[in-house]
C-alpha cells in the first residue's frame, strides 16, 4: 500500500478481564472509503472508540499520518484531524444548526460576542457541501433525523477531517436519503478525505466501500477488497457460518380469522383516519418513510399517545384502550422503536426486564418469589438463546440483539395474542437477527397476529404475508404478499410526498 | 449499540465474582467508611468511643433516619421531597394536640395521636405525588411548595405556641432505653428501616419502585400505571414524616410549628450518602441507615473534637459532595462490571 494514513498494530483491549478488541492490526489507506463490518460485539464500537480518544489501547499502538496516536481524550482526537460521526448523534437540540456547527470555534467579535453574520455565512457553506437546503438559523431539534446526520458530517468538516468515521450512519435513514448520504460520501472520498464506515447493512456497503475489514468475537477476521466478494463470503467472515435463506418464509403457516382490527382510527384533527386488520398468524408488514406515522399509529392504537377517535376490535370485539395498561390486558405487546428509551430497564438484571410485564405470575400475595422468577426469566433466555452471562447481568451490558430479544421475551413471558413490533431488528446484528425472524414465525405459526414496522424493504418483502404502506399518515396501499414489488411499495411510500 | 459492544464476553467475569464486586462497590463502600469515620474518631476524639457517647449517637440519629427512609422510596423513583421537615412539624402538632385532650385516657390518646400524625402525613405527601403527577410539574417544585404550605398549618393549628403536657407515660417510653443499650426511639427507626427493606426488597410493590425509577416510560409501556406507584412513595415519604414527628414527640416532649427546619436536607443527605442515586432506581434503604450514622458520627465526632459549630457544617457539606462524586465513579465501576 502506498500512502497509508492510519495504521493499527496489534492493538486490543480489555474491560475488567473482558477482552472487547484483540490484536487488531490493520491499514487504512489515505482516501480509501473503507468498511468495517461484524456483528454487535465484534468490537467495532471498541475500535472507533479507541480512534476517538474515548478508551486508550491495552496493549498494542496506533499511528495517525506517520506519528504515534495517542488521543487522551475526544478533544485530542479532533485537534488530530479524526473525527467521528457516532450512531447517537451528539447534536445540541435547543441551538441552531450554524451554532452546533461551529460550537467548538464560534465566530467572535470583540468582547466575546458571536458573530452572527459569519457564523451563518460559514455554516450555509458546510450545509452547501452536505447538500442541506435549510436555513442554518433552524434549530436542530425542528430536523429529521437525516438531516441532523447530515449536520453532524457538515460540523466533521468545519475541522477540516481528514480521517471521518461514520457510525452505521445508515441505521435510521429511508433508501432515498441513504441514497443523498451515499452522494456525499463520494463527493467527500472525491475531495481526499479517508472514510471508516461502519455498518450492519451488508448490502449498501459495496456502493461505496473500497476495501473492507470484518471482526468477529474482538478480533480481525480479514481485510479484502470490496470487488471479488459476494454478501454470502462477507456473512461467512462474520459470523463463521452460512445463513442460507435469510428469512425463511413459510408457506404452510396460512392465517386464520381477523386477531386485530382497526377502524378508523384519527390521533388528532390535522391527521386522516386509517383502518387495517391483522389475522390470526398473519405477520403483516407496514411500510413507509420514517415520519410517515407508522410509529404514531401504532403508539395511538396501544393506548401509548392519545387518541381522538377510532375503533379497536380483538377477535371480533371492540375493547377500549386508553392506556397501555388496557393494551397489555387485552393481549397487546408492543416493541418499540426506541429499545434502550421505552423498552428496556437498563440498568435492572435480565430477570426483572423479563418479568415485568406481569409480576402477578412469579409473586404471592404481593411477595416475589425469586426462585419462580429466576426459573422462568432462565427459560426464556434459554428459548431466545439471549447471550448473557447470567439473568442478574444488567441488560445494559447486553449487544443489541440480545436486549431485543429481552424485550420479545418479556412480551413472551406475559403471554400474547397481537404482537406489534416496531423495527424490531434495527441495531440488530445479523445472527440474532436471523433468530428474532424465526421467533417470529414460530409466533406465527402458533396463531399470534404480528405486525411489523420496518425501515428495512427486503426484510418486510422476506417476512410477510401483505404489507400496508404509509404516506404522510395515511394508509395509501395494501400489498400482498403474491405482489411485492420494491419499486411499487417505494412509490406508494412517496405518493403523498410528491403531490403538490 | 455504541455503548454495549465493548462488553462482549470472550472472557467474563464469572456470575459469583460479579455479583461479589457489586457488592463490594455498592453496599460494602458506605460500611466501610462508617467504620473507618468510627475508628478515626474513637482514636482521636476524647470520649467518643464511650457507651455513653454511642447510646447518644443512636437517639441523635433516630428521627432523620426515620424521615430518609421515607425519602429513599421518593428519590428511588426518581423524586425529591422536600416537603418532609415542615411535614413533621406540622403532624407534631397535630400529634400533641390530639395527645393533650384530657378527655381521653393516655392510651387512647396516645393512639389516636400516632394515627393522626400519620395520617397528616400521608395525605400531605399523598398531595405531593398527586399534584406532580396529575399535572407533570417536577417535585422539587411541588414539595417546595408543601414546605410552605405545611409550616403555615402548623402555625395555624397550633396556633403559633409550643404544645406540652404529654402525658407521663409517653414521654417515659421516650426516655426508655432497653437492655441498658437500646433507647426505645432508636427501635422504632430500626423498625421502620426494617419495614422499608423488606418492602423494597421482597414485595411486587417494591420492584416496581425500583422500575419506575429506571425508565417510568419503559414500565408505562409495560402495562402499568407508573404515576400510581410515584403517588405512592410520597405517601410513604408523608408517612414516614408522621412517624417521625412521633419519634420527636417521644425524644424532645413538644409539638412545635418550628420544629423540623432543615430536616429534609439531612434526609436527603443521608440518602445520597447512602448511596441511593438523585436520577432514581438505584439504591438501597440499609445504605441510607449506615449515610444516616455517617452524618451523625461525623457531627458527633467534630464537636468531640473540638471542631466549633462554624466549621463543621462546612466539612459535613464536604462529605455530602464527596459521596456524590463517588457515586459517579461507582456508576461507571458498576457498569463495566458484568
Amino acid at each position: 500500500m502506498d500512502d497509508v494514513i492510519l495504521s493499527l498494530e496489534g492493538v486490543g483491549k480489555i474491560f475488567l478481564g473482558v477482552v472487547a478488541l484483540s490484536d487488531v492490526s490493520l491499514s487504512i489507506a489515505r482516501g480509501e472509503t473503507h468498511i468495517v463490518l461484524g456483528e454487535n460485539g465484534a468490537g467495532k464500537s471498541t475500535l472507533i472508540k479507541l480512534l476517538a480518544g474515548i478508551y486508550q489501547p491495552d496493549t498494542g499502538a496506533i499511528a495517525f499520518n506517520g506519528q504515534s496516536y495517542q488521543p487522551k481524550t475526544p478533544h485530542d482526537a479532533q485537534l488530530s484531524g479524526i473525527r467521528i460521526v457516532h450512531q447517537e448523534l451528539n447534536l445540541l437540540p435547543y441551538l441552531s444548526i450554524a451554532e452546533n456547527l461551529m460550537l467548538e470555534n464560534l465566530p467572535r467579535r470583540a468582547f466575546g460576542i458571536v458573530d452572527r453574520q459569519a457564523l451563518n455565512r460559514r455554516a450555509v457553506a458546510l450545509l452547501k457541501e452536505v447538500g442541506l437546503d435549510v436555513d442554518p438559523r433552524t434549530r436542530v431539534e425542528a430536523l429529521g433525523v437525516a438531516q441532523m446526520q447530515l449536520v453532524e458530517i457538515a460540523k466533521a468538516l468545519s475541522y477540516d477531517s481528514k480521517l471521518l468515521v461514520l457510525d452505521e450512519p445508515t441505521a435510521t435513514l429511508t433508501p432515498p436519503e441513504i441514497g443523498r448520504l451515499f452522494a456525499i460520501i463520494k463527493r467527500l472520498k472525491a475531495r481526499g478525505v479517508t472514510i471508516i464506515y461502519i455498518s450492519h447493512r451488508l448490502h449498501e456497503v459495496f456502493e461505496i466501500g473500497d476495501r473492507v475489514t470484518i471482526l468477529r468475537n474482538g478480533r480481525l477476521v480479514a481485510t479484502r477488497d470490496l470487488h471479488g466478494l459476494s454478501v454470502p463470503d462477507i456473512v461467512r467472515m462474520m459470523i463463521g457460518r452460512d445463513i442460507a435463506d435469510e428469512f425463511g418464509f413459510d408457506t404452510s403457516i396460512v392465517p386464520g380469522k381477523v386477531a386485530l382490527s382497526v377502524t378508523n382510527l384519527k390521533r388528532d384533527a390535522a391527521t386522516p383516519e386509517i383502518s387495517f386488520n391483522v389475522r390470526h398468524g398473519e405477520i403483516l408488514g407496514v411500510a413507509g418513510l420514517v415520519g410517515s406515522g407508522r410509529t404514531e399509529a401504532m403508539r395511538a392504537l396501544f393506548g401509548a399517545d392519545p387518541k381522538l377517535d377510532g375503533v379497536v376490535e380483538i377477535d371480533g370485539k371492540p375493547v377500549a384502550i386508553t392506556a397501555p395498561k388496557d393494551a397489555v390486558r387485552h393481549g397487546l405487546s408492543l416493541l418499540t422503536e426506541d429499545r434502550k428509551g421505552q423498552g428496556l430497564l437498563l440498568d435492572l438484571a435480565v430477570d426483572k426486564n423479563i418479568t415485568i410485564t406481569d409480576l402477578g405470575k412469579v409473586s404471592r400475595h404481593g411477595l416475589v418469589n425469586r426462585r419462580a422468577e429466576a426459573g422462568a426469566a432462565n427459560d426464556l433466555i434459554g428459548q431466545l438463546r439471549v447471550k448473557a452471562s447470567s439473568i442478574e447481568q444488567a441488560v445494559r451490558n447486553l449487544s443489541g440483539g440480545n436486549q431485543q430479544k429481552v424485550v420479545l421475551a418479556k412480551w413472551l413471558f406475559r403471554g400474547t395474542s397481537t404482537l406489534i413490533l416496531d423495527e424490531p431488528t434495527r441495531g440488530v446484528d445479523i445472527g440474532a437477527r436471523r433468530e428474532i425472524y424465526q421467533l417470529l414465525w414460530m409466533l406465527a405459526a402458533a396463531q399470534k397476529g404480528i405486525i411489523m414496522v420496518s425501515s428495512d424493504l427486503p426484510e418486510l418483502m422476506g417476512m410477510c404475508h401483505r404489507i400496508i404502506v404509509f404516506s404522510r399518515n395515511k394508509i395509501v396501499g395494501e400489498v400482498p404478499r403474491a405482489e411485492f414489488d420494491q419499486e411499487r411499495i417505494l412509490s406508494l411510500a412517496y405518493q403523498e410526498y410528491v403531490r403538490p | 449499540m455504541s455503548e454495549t459492544s465493548e462488553s462482549l464476553v470472550v472472557a467474563p467475569v464469572s456470575p459469583g465474582r460479579a455479583k461479589f464486586l457489586r457488592f463490594l462497590i455498592r453496599d460494602a463502600g458506605v460500611l466501610l467508611a462508617l467504620v473507618l469515620i468510627t475508628l478515626f474518631f474513637s482514636l482521636t476524639a476524647p470520649y467518643f468511643a464511650t457507651p455513653g457517647n454511642a447510646l447518644k449517637i443512636f437517639v441523635q440519629i433516630a428521627i432523620n433516619t426515620v424521615l430518609a427512609a421515607g425519602m429513599t422510596f421518593v428519590i428511588l423513583t426518581g423524586g425529591i421531597d422536600l416537603s418532609v421537615g415542615s411535614v413533621l412539624a406540622l403532624c407534631t402538632v397535630v400529634g400533641a394536640t390530639v395527645m393533650i385532650d384530657e378527655s381521653l385516657s393516655p392510651a387512647v390518646a396516645i393512639t389516636l395521636a400516632l394515627l393522626a400524625c400519620m395520617a397528616t402525613g400521608a395525605a400531605c405527601g399523598f398531595l405531593n405525588g398527586w399534584i406532580s403527577t396529575r399535572w407533570k410539574i417536577p417535585s422539587f417544585i411541588v414539595t417546595l411548595g408543601m414546605l410552605n404550605m405545611a409550616a403555615g398549618a402548623a402555625r395555624v393549628v397550633s396556633d403559633n405556641s409550643t404544645i406540652t403536657g404529654l402525658p407521663q407515660s409517653f414521654v417515659d417510653f421516650g426516655n426508655l432505653i432497653i437492655g441498658g443499650f437500646l433507647p426505645s426511639i432508636f427501635l422504632v427507626a430500626v423498625l421502620v428501616i426494617a419495614a422499608g427493606w423488606f418492602v423494597l426488597r421482597f414485595t411486587v410493590f417494591g420492584r416496581m419502585i425500583f422500575a419506575v425509577g429506571t425508565n417510568d416510560e419503559a414500565v408505562r409501556l409495560s402495562g402499568h400505571n407508573p404515576d400510581f406507584y410515584k403517588v405512592a412513595a410520597f405517601t410513604i415519604s408523608g408517612l414516614t414524616a408522621g412517624i417521625a414527628a412521633m419519634v420527636y414527640l417521644l425524644r424532645l416532649n413538644i409539638g412545635s410549628p418550628i420544629a423540623g427546619v432543615g430536616y429534609e436536607l439531612n434526609a436527603i443527605a443521608a440518602v445520597i450518602i447512602g448511596g441511593t442515586s438523585l436520577s432514581g432506581g438505584k439504591g438501597s434503604i440499609i445504605g441510607t441507615l449506615v449515610g444516616a450514622c455517617i452524618l451523625q458520627v461525623l457531627s458527633t465526632g467534630l464537636q468531640l473534637l473540638g471542631v466549633g459549630d462554624n466549621f463543621k457544617p462546612i466539612v459535613i457539606g464536604l462529605v455530602i459532595v464527596l459521596a456524590v462524586i463517588l457515586d459517579a465513579y461507582r456508576e461507571r465501576l458498576l457498569r463495566r462490571i458484568r
